[in-house]
């Protein structure tokens, strides 16, 4: 199984994502410059957190018109799997994979800290591995990570169960002060209508070793992979 | 040509550097600053002949690059050979 990390001017988690599907999971994994116009037969498709471009105008608002876009679109329009991670997902917004867009965090400040997610569901790519409510302790770098959609979007994404992933308690429970940047409805992370894009703002492949304080994050990665031996294997018995 | 771009939140949308500075206003003593929106202005040199072509480019840029129409909306100014502007309104959903 093949990730594919794109790799944009400022991003600085793709190594951290390479590293836990290649080193930490033993899958093949490759990075792929953001001038690149094909994704070359990946399976999985990882668009890393950082700061794209200096993010000087908006986060994720330069990187959307990079030429390796038009493959990710293609790849998600396909039905792969896509995966956004903080500016990964500032991005997928930007350049409407997912709905919605980023404000500045409530208080405006950046955050950079652990924070618990609850997995409100387990049927996308990422978190089929994930028992439905589990709590995840992830850490969170951002400075505009205040999700925001307008009341029927937001309503839509409700109504067709695509939040996968709120600021929680350590408990589970969703409170305000459990929210660290303002998010509409505690909204960590959102999937597409067909459900093989999830962005989210929390870093898993930041997570994915106890020895780097959780390793709460791989089952995402576990997740993708599990997930895609299963389609390849359906696929084997449809054939 | 000049355009200057004005990129403003929606009226809907939350603006937390906004609230920070009419709390940091409140705090100096200025009680009668009811309510504060922080943008963004962007002054644009236009290489185009006419105002009416400026006005195009202006918006086209200002739509698709330097305001996302999900949470801003934008307006522009022409100013032609100096002083006169004139105003258009823009932004999908605006």
């Amino acid at each position: 199984m093949t990730f594919a990390v794109v790799v944009f001017p400022g991003s600085n988690c793709d190594h951290d994502a390479y590293y836990a599907a290649k080193h930490v999971l033993g899958q093949e994994a490759r990075f792929v410059w953001h001038k690149e116009t094909s994704l070359g037969g990946a399976d999985v498709v990882v668009l890393p957190g950082g700061f794209s471009h200096g993010d000087y105008l908006r986060t994720g608002a330069i990187a959307r018109f990079s030429p390796i876009m038009h493959a990710v679109k293609e790849f998600a329009a396909a039905g792969g799997p896509v995966l956004g991670v903080c500016n990964g997902f500032q991005i997928m917004l930007e350049c409407g994979l997912l709905p919605g867009a980023m404000l500045r965090n409530r208080d405006v400040k950046f955050h950079c800290e652990f924070v618990h997610v609850r997995v409100e569901r387990t049927d996308t790519p990422f978190t089929t591995l994930c028992a439905q409510g589990q709590v995840l302790r992830l850490p969170i770098a951002h400075g505009e990570g205040n999700y925001y959609a307008p009341p029927d979007v937001a309503a839509t994404l409700e109504a067709q169960g695509r939040v996968i992933f709120r600021y929680s308690t350590a408990a589970g429970e969703v409170t305000d002060a459990a929210n660290p940047n303002g998010s509409l409805n505690s909204i960590a992370g959102i999937c597409s209508e067909r459900r093989n894009v999830v962005g989210l703002m929390p870093h898993p492949e930041r997570a994915c070793e106890t020895a780097v304080g959780s390793g709460d994050g791989l089952v995402l990665f576990e997740s993708a992979v599990k997930t895609l031996s299963r389609q390849g294997s359906l696929q084997a018995v449809a054939r | 040509m000049k355009a200057r771009v004005f990129v403003t939140l929606k009226p809907s949308v939350f603006d937390p550097q906004g609230h920070t500075i009419v709390e940091a206003l409140h705090s100096l003593g200025y009680g009668d600053v009811a309510d504060v929106r922080q943008g963004k202005f962007f002054e644009i040199d236009l290489r185009v002949p006419t105002s009416a072509a400026a006005e195009k480019l202006a918006a086209e840029v200002a739509d698709r690059v330097l305001a996302n129409p999900v949470i801003e909306s934008f307006r522009i100014e022409l100013a032609p050979n100096g002083s006169q502007t004139t105003t258009h309104q823009g932004g999908r959903n605006a």
